[in-house]
């Protein structure tokens, strides 16, 4: 399958970069990217990996469109207010990129279904804002050997990180389980800025194409964190663990498992 | 004696743990964060026991639950 007229003029911009050219472009067109959460990180990852000509995203968010959420969530718009997520994200994608096959769960990603889901993907990205998700999508990952990108923001903070199972450290690796219930806030109760997810989200984007691409310099082995306030990057090196619970040495974690964590509620403070 | 907490060099006025480190950098629970030190993830338990010298490097990564 070589590229049609209308995809060289699309995709012209990074064709023309040495590590694109056709071939990346024949890859991205066949790579399959799942995101999970349509929501601060997943509406910029969503956009620009259609633009970009991946050729199946699939999206799982069990939400509805809320106005609390266009204050960020920018892959939704006002019309979309009542909207299941998954399916005003569908349709962006698909005005944006005609070549993109949409999939879409319009469910919870949870314990019993989270396995079969990433199975499906060549990379998933983790837009999350739970514990619980973030965790169970770690674990889901490394035990079905599927690389995605860890992410979480909040306030002006965002931070991410790459995870290639079994190869680099793992989101488990870092932060062995979920803090207490109430210990961390969470963005409904701090608060977020919405280019501040923008950031994170885009660079999620960054690692899949990357990824799909074969361009080495993954965030793989490095927690890569990001502050808008002194406008401050930092990129600290990090190692998979030999005592990890799932990728370690004798892991304990040998399937998925639900939290029964509810997500924390408290009033947000550091 | 200095140590490098996040990157930024802190003055301190004598060996110091893990612990009470937490408490001076106004970390409210060491529940809120996984610590490393020079390249190494500590466990919650070496928190106390765990002496910083001149020249260590300790990075307090935060837990960030927030995406959507
Ligand atoms: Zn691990």
């Amino acid at each position: 399958m070589s590229l049609t007229e209308q995809q060289i003029l699309r995709y012209s911009r990074q064709l023309i970069l040495e590590q694109v050219g056709g071939r990346g472009q024949q890859r991205l067109l066949s790579g399959k990217v799942l995101i999970i959460g349509a929501g601060g990180l997943g509406s910029p990852a969503a956009l620009y990996l259609a633009a970009a000509g991946i050729g199946t995203i699939g999206i799982a968010d069990c939400d509805n469109v809320d106005i609390t959420n266009l204050q960020r969530q920018v892959i939704h718009h006002a019309e979309d207010l009542g909207r299941p997520k998954v399916e005003s994200a569908a349709a962006r994608i698909r005005a944006i990129n005609p070549d993109v096959r949409v999939r879409t769960y319009g469910f919870r990603v949870c314990a019993a279904n989270v396995m079969e889901l990433v199975r499906d993907y060549d990379f998933v990205i983790d837009g999350t804002d739970n514990f619980a998700a973030k965790f169970l999508i770690n674990d889901a990952c490394v035990l079905a050997n599927r690389p995605f990108s860890h992410a979480g923001i909040l306030r002006f903070e965002g931070q991410l990180m790459t995870i290639l199972p079994g190869r680099s450290a793992c989101y488990r690796c870092v932060f062995r389980q979920p803090p207490p219930a109430g210990a961390v806030p969470n963005c409904a109760q701090a608060g977020v800025l919405g280019p501040v997810a923008g950031v994170i989200g885009c660079l999620q984007a960054i690692e899949a194409i990357k990824f799909l691409l074969g361009i080495e310099g993954l965030l793989t082995d490095v927690i890569l964190t990001y502050n808008a306030l002194p406008v401050e990057f930092r990129k600290i090196p990090v190692h998979q663990m030999a005592d990890c619970p799932v990728c370690g040495k004798d892991p304990v974690i040998t399937a998925p498992m639900d939290s029964d964590q509810p997500i924390c509620d408290m009033e947000g403070s550091k | 004696m200095e140590i490098i907490v996040n990157g930024k060099k802190i003055q301190l006025p004598g060996p110091i743990s893990v612990g009470p480190l937490l408490a001076l950098e106004q970390v409210r629970m060491p529940e809120m964060v996984s610590v490393e030190l020079n390249g190494r993830i500590l466990r919650r338990e070496e928190f106390d026991r765990t002496i910083l010298g001149t020249g260590d490097q300790v990075e307090f990564l935060y837990f960030m639950g927030g995406g959507a």
